[in-house]
């Protein structure tokens, strides 16, 4: 089969860039193996933290001055893929995480409560209710969180004949099972009833991120019905407004005559004169994907876009150029919490994100998101907007700027 | 020293974080509390497993063997084969009566091909499935597949057989149990189709069932006399240079897959010469070495369904591109759902509730389509999409014979 571009990682950067490409009259493919990091996000989206010092060689600094311009961009492109998103885009908010402390975003999914920066108002009494049995939300976490920050906080749970059921298997008592039961209709009215008969006189209701694996409606509703400020905390992976961001995303991609091959692995590649001609997977064998271009963007450590060993840090695909520190000792730090520099390690590429390999860049070989050098997903909040606009500065590039 | 080189393991289950995402697409979770769920059945219970076989949990029959947890693993474990190996390890329930007359699909076959006409009837009727549900444990709300009063093989031997001589172009044919002895049609048209794109079509020398049904049923001694025997047949095939073509996307993923890691039979010689017809006819056009003329006027509204060991070969790209390029067509690409039968799984009467339920959101999604029929690569999906919606369900090679115009084919293809 040939493309114009193909696509290997179908996470947040990739589909990204395959949405962008497809929306320019281009025709790709994306090579995924196995489900995105998204079924672990948080619901919301962190471009920088404020304050943070960009380090030398972060990927920003390679968008250079249509940075600004691309995050501009975000909201309306996840509107276009029907993943509704609300945040500014010229200040970072708070959202409360799940051990009740807060931390700083950009942008966060519809029904997920943004606070301000400088004082986040999460009001004087709340009521924390979890589903009896779901161990994958710690309500006692939040509670000292919160009450540290001044709120007084009471615990309750709600208990349906219908949880009853996903219960007696308690290793699959988990957010997404429980979002299907909570999809709509008499249920979750029986829920959203059983947690106003337990409001006294709090101002605030938190609940765990359970409502709406294929739309955010069931969680508007709960919102909407409550009669008090409603706020939604995630829960355990995996993460129920992830996955709809990613099933959204890739049904948007498909609708544009995208081809998503699930489940699939590039693992042959076929590069002659720095170009890149071909790559070939598992599933597909003998049957080689051509393609004008490519881009990279299979993930850091966790989705095997970088492979470590004792020797050093490898892309294991087409063993491009990567940058990392060769003296092992110095990829950690003792101190947990500390900047780790591992964290930092990925694919070097030249500044227009081509990727290198022994010195020399491939003329058709981008790299985007996480599997690039330079980031600091955690100290920098950088994760999310490093997938999106690196993906639009290459599918920007691809195209002359089309998109 | 490469440490990772030591630290590998069956079906790569050492590989597992435990992130849960196998369980968000398992079709099994979502209907049947009583299930595990693909982590605890597959990896968390392997770990205890190894320790002692006392772990092993009967709910594991549960498991559809769909493989959709594979194809969403981040981490390239193999979890539906890690239980069905323990399945096969440790399992102690033995195959019923009824299990093992649904799984011998061809020595079912070659008993009512003869008696079709009556069978046909005697299977159709309320007091028949009655007396199933009762007695055998046959749901009865099922419909048993019609069988042919001549199979597949005795039609192509008569009426087709000389004229493939013409052809210095041959691939095999693989037909499967279905093809021969309840739709020889769609045979035909695969046939028809070959030949006027240039192949002649040989048959195998004595193909089995490919023994999906046994595996899935606990008859593995049957399943790998069934592998051995078809890898040897296959291997004549490929010895005379010629691809193995398949109608059947299930056939085609336990030819290639099951048999090395489940029932360790080594397929290796055989492997990537085993191709689904689509595939060969796309991969055909797209090299320019043969090219379709289309009927003037054909037009249809097309749903495609994917079946999950469809999903799992990564091949329905193929079978998509072909129906979606036919000229004419208004094709939908289903969203990749479980229909919930799993070969003999949903004939079961303790499974069918369940079956139904897992299928619901596919035949909601083919009811909002409103398609003038569905089109999917395999003839158990095909059993339960039309008894479950009432839209036909057709091959995307019944499609192809239907759209294409096969005398000017072979005329522009030089025959």
């Amino acid at each position: 089969m040939k493309f114009n571009t193909i696509i290997i990682g179908g996470g947040l950067s990739g589909l990204t860039a395959a949405i962008q490409l497809q929306l320019s009259g281009e025709s790709t493919a994306v090579i995924s193996a196995g489900q995105s990091a998204l079924h672990f996000s948080s619901g919301t989206f962190g471009i920088l933290n404020s304050g943070a010092v960009l380090p030398e060689g972060h990927p920003y600094s390679k968008i250079g001055p249509k940075l600004q311009d691309y995050i501009a961009r975000i909201k309306p492109f996840f509107a276009k893929a029907g993943v509704s998103l609300h945040g500014n885009d010229s200040r970072n908010m708070l959202r409360l995480t799940p051990t009740g402390t807060f931390q700083e975003c950009r942008y966060a999914m519809e029904e997920v409560e943004l606070f301000d920066a400088g004082n986040p108002d999460i009001g004087n009494k709340v009521l924390i209710v979890n589903v009896q049995g779901f161990f994958d939300f710690n309500t006692a976490f939040i509670a000292q969180g919160l009450e540290k920050a001044g709120a007084t906080c009471r615990i309750e749970s709600v208990s349906l004949p219908e949880f009853g059921r996903v219960r007696e298997s308690p290793s699959e008592m988990r957010s997404v099972n429980l979002a299907r039961i909570l999809e709509g209709g008499g249920t979750l009215d029986e829920f959203i009833a059983s947690v106003k008969a337990l409001i006294k006189d709090e101002d605030t209701v938190i609940l765990p991120e359970i409502f709406g694996l294929r739309d955010s409606s069931p969680a508007l509703k709960v919102k909407e019905s409550l009669g008090v400020r409603c706020i939604f905390v995630g829960t355990m992976p995996p993460s129920v407004p992830g996955i709809r961001c990613q099933m959204q995303l890739r049904r948007y991609y498909e609708s544009l005559g995208g081809i998503f091959l699930m489940g699939d692995e590039a693992v042959g590649v076929n590069i002659a004169d720095s170009t890149v001609k071909a790559v070939s997977t598992k599933n597909l064998g003998a049957h080689w994907l051509m393609a004008d271009n490519f881009i990279l963007s299979t993930g850091s450590f966790f989705s095997k876009g970088l492979a470590s060993s004792p020797e050093g840090v490898t892309e294991p695909l087409f063993g491009v150029d990567t940058s990392y520190d060769k003296n092992r000792p110095e990829w950690y730090r003792r101190d947990f919490f500390e900047s780790q520099p591992y964290m930092e390690f990925g694919v070097a590429t030249d500044g227009g994100f081509h990727a290198i390999k022994d010195g020399i860049p491939l003329t058709n070989l981008y790299a985007a998101g996480s599997i690039l050098a330079g980031r600091g997903p955690l100290t920098l909040g950088c994760g999310a907007g490093v997938a999106i606009l690196t993906a639009f500065a290459v599918a920007d590039s691809i195209t002359g700027g089309k998109a | 020293m490469k440490l990772q080189e030591f630290t590998s393991s069956a079906h790569n289950f050492e590989e597992c974080m435990k992130c849960t995402v196998c369980a968000a697409y398992c079709p099994v979770v979502q209907v049947n509390p009583r299930y595990p769920g693909p982590k605890q059945a597959g990896p968390d219970g392997e770990r205890l497993r190894l320790k002692d076989p006392i772990f092993f949990d009967e709910a594991l029959k549960y498991c559809l063997n769909c493989k959709r947890c594979e194809v969403a693993c981040p981490s390239g474990v193999n979890v539906a084969d890690i239980i069905q190996e323990a399945r096969m390890k440790y399992g102690k329930s033995k195959p019923r009566l009824r299990d093992r007359i649904l799984a011998s699909t061809d020595v079912m076959g070659p008993l009512a091909v003869p008696f079709a006409p009556v069978v046909n009837f005697a299977t159709g009727l309320g007091v028949t499935k009655a007396v199933l549900h009762a007695t055998m444990g046959i749901d009865r709300h099922r419909t048993f597949p019609k069988y042919s009063s001549r199979t597949f093989e005795a039609w192509f031997r008569r009426n087709a057989l000389k004229e493939q001589r013409k052809y210095d172009n041959r691939v095999a044919f693989f037909h499967g149990c279905y093809v021969n002895y309840n739709y020889p049609a769609l045979g035909k048209d695969f046939v028809k189709i070959m030949n006027a794109i240039g192949y002649g079509v040989e048959l195998l020398d004595k193909e089995q069932c490919c023994g999906v049904a046994m595996i899935s049923n606990g008859m593995y001694d049957g399943a790998v006399k069934h592998a051995r025997n078809n890898v040897s047949a296959l291997s004549k095939a490929v010895d005379k240079g010629l691809k193995i073509l398949t109608t059947s996307s299930t056939c085609t993923f336990t030819m290639r897959d099951e048999y090395p890691s489940l029932l360790k039979v080594d397929n290796s010689a055989v492997r990537d010469s085993i191709l689904l017809a689509t595939r060969f006819i796309y991969e055909q056009v797209e090299s320019g070495a043969v090219k379709l003329a289309f009927k003037d006027g054909y037009k249809a509204r097309i749903a495609y369904h994917t079946p999950c060991h469809m999903e799992k070969l990564g091949w329905g790209v193929f079978s998509k591109a072909i129906l979606a390029r036919i000229p004419g067509v208004e094709f939908t690409a289903l969203d990749s759902n479980c229909c919930g039968i799993s070969g003999t799984y949903g004939f079961k009467k303790e499974n069918y509730g369940v079956s139904q339920a897992i299928g619901k959101p596919l035949f909601d999604h083919i009811a909002s389509v409103n398609p003038d029929f569905v089109a999917c690569d395999c003839e158990t999906c095909k059993w339960q999409i039309e008894m479950s919606t009432g839209y036909k369900v057709l091959n995307p090679i019944s499609v192809l014979a239907e759209a294409l115009d096969l005398e000017k084919t072979a005329r522009i293809n030089g025959f």
